[in-house]
């Protein structure tokens, strides 16, 4: 069996959304260069919705796939939607990864978590912090 | 050239492992239907087998600059690494000398089976290889103490090709009275070795590695060096191996090896003109490193680095064009840490990530190499257009590591 769904292959040979957003209304780069992945989402809001998500990942199959895919979940949806994405969610949707691939997909969530935040920041809009956890309680970066 | 379509493949992988000689496959072939015998038994097919073994032996010792008996089979290089390891700290330990001088780049099966000895109370000296990937007798020397009872070496590097003045190591070591063993896994078949000249105590060997079959490799060691068996439960190898010998995949390594010495020099010459294309035409790609010193190198490796990528998603982009390669990346090793290799020659991480190592067989081609450069430039072109981490570097807003 290949390493990768046929649905990951896809995402990662032919990426959706890739590229940068002149002027975002938010954007979040999360992971670092010593673990061997960084993900950057840009996004565009509206009237509360996702109307334009741009990503640039810097990482393995999985990193590009899990951006990729996540930025199509996002797209075209209510803010509030965004914010509940799950990295569950982008595993199901690229029919799996491998275990120790799981952390990619953690990382696409975060990236889109610390995009919005940084849209209701740059807004001044109210926001749960619980809802944005920090760097501390996720177990995949290495210490820098 | 079009490399695209599923039959076509371009191997540049054979320090991972080779493609068999028709030779080796041929001369198996005799010892699976009609040589079946089993080489301990008394009957005559028994005894044709032991006459192929006994052959064979000779065959790779004279290749070696050794005696028959001098020759252990073994299920590889691993379990070869590890036997000769042990053997000498048993030895070492008789007398009070736990004392082992290795290098940080070893294979693992050398790494770990040292780890296992520290923790039983040996004392491990691991040499600096400097950004070169080279140490110097000099600095053995230096390192040999009274109760050292082991130096051991890699001849060549299975990552960035780099290769070891083994007969000087060899000779400081002789002159210490310390035993020295040396990993010759990636240099056997491509190499020329002699053991004795070389002051080789212990030598290991894989088969496949030049063309012969997987699961068979040699314990080279000295007359006089009791060995410590791994596996229990036969009079085979001297008693030092139990098991029944593999016959097959010993013929087959046997004249693997005899062919692949015979050219040794004659492939170098070839392999050392692919290998410099690919290094010029790599070297173009602004922010590349050459992993690996350039004059001490085996005539197959190519190991590169480019800043703001990961190597991963490289080698699956080369795979879709037909190129079947390597990386020490962090994703393409399972683990957090890029290669063991790359951080001992003091690649940070964010560019040892971004490893790719091509290793050259006599059956690629020029036109090979062309492709292969045009397609690495693409996919690393590719890649960085939508790195993160390029962006910055491009922007000034990071310092690039890489020229």
């Amino acid at each position: 069996m290949a390493l990768y769904s046929e649905k990951v292959m896809d995402h990662f040979r032919n990426p959706r959304n890739v590229g940068v957003i002149e002027n975002a209304d938010g954007v979040g780069e999360v992971g670092n260069a010593k673990c061997g992945d960084i993900m950057k989402i840009y996004l565009k809001i509206e009237n509360d919705t996702i109307v334009d998500v741009k990503f640039e990942t810097f990482g393995c199959g999985s990193a590009i796939a899990s951006s990729s895919m996540a930025t199509e979940l996002i797209k075209g949806k209510p803010v509030s939607e965004a914010l509940a994405l799950t990295n569950k969610a982008v595993v199901e949707a690229l029919d799996g990864l491998p275990a120790h691939k799981l952390h990619c997909s953690v990382l696409a969530e975060e990236a889109i978590k610390a995009a919005l935040k940084d849209y209701y920041d740059k807004n001044g809009i109210e926001y749960d912090h619980t809802l944005f956890p920090d760097c501390a309680s996720c177990g995949h970066c290495c210490e820098t | 050239m079009d490399c695209t379509n599923e039959r076509r493949k371009i191997y540049l992988d054979n320090a991972a492992t080779t493609k068999m000689s028709e030779a080796a496959i041929k001369a198996m072939l005799p010892y699976m239907d009609g040589i079946y015998g089993n080489p301990s038994s008394l009957h005559s097919v028994g005894q044709e087998a032991n006459e192929a073994l006994t052959s064979a032996r000779e065959r790779i010792a004279k290749i070696l600059g050794c005696e028959p008996r001098e020759i252990t089979f073994t299920s590889g290089g691993s379990e070869a690494d590890n036997q000769a390891i042990i053997s000498a700290a048993r030895l070492g330990e008789k007398k009070g000398k736990k004392h082992i001088i290795s290098t940080a780049f070893e294979h693992h099966a050398v790494l770990h089976t040292l780890n296992k000895l520290e923790k039983e109370g040996f004392e491990i000296t691991l040499l600096d290889v400097h950004e070169n990937g080279l140490i110097t007798a000099e600095q053995v020397r230096n390192a040999i103490r009274e109760d050292t009872c082991l130096v051991t070496m890699m001849y060549a590097n299975n990552e960035i090709g780099t290769v070891q003045p083994i007969a000087e190591i060899g000779a400081v070591c002789r002159e210490k009275g310390v035993l020295f063993h040396t990993d010759a896994v990636q240099a056997v078949g491509h190499l020329h070795i002699n053991v004795k000249e070389q002051n080789i105590d212990m030598l290991s060997l894989s088969a496949h590695k030049f063309h012969g079959p997987k699961g068979v490799g040699v314990l080279c060691a000295r007359k006089g060096i009791l060995l410590t068996n791994l596996i229990e439960g036969g009079a085979q190898e001297r008693g030092k191996r139990a098991g029944t010998e593999n016959i097959p995949a010993i013929m087959g390594m046997t004249a693997a090896l005899e062919e692949a010495c015979a050219k040794i020099d004659e492939n170098a010459v070839r392999l050392t003109v692919l290998r410099d294309k690919l290094i010029v035409g790599l070297s173009q790609i602004p922010h590349s490193v050459l992993n690996g010193d350039y004059g001490h190198r085996l005539p197959s490796n190519v190991s590169f680095c480019f800043e703001g990528i990961e190597g991963e998603s490289l080698l699956l982009l080369l795979d879709d064009k037909g190129i079947c390669a390597s990386s020490g990346s962090a994703c393409t090793s399972g683990s957090l840490d890029p290669s063991h290799v790359l951080l001992a020659i003091g690649r940070v991480h964010d560019i040892a990530h971004g490893s790719l190592r091509l290793s050259l067989s006599e059956e690629n081609t020029e036109e090979e190499i062309d492709y292969t450069i045009k397609a690495v430039k693409e996919v690393v072109a590719y890649l960085r257009g939508i790195s993160p981490i390029w962006r910055d570097l491009v922007n000034g807003k990071k310092e690039f590591i890489t020229k």
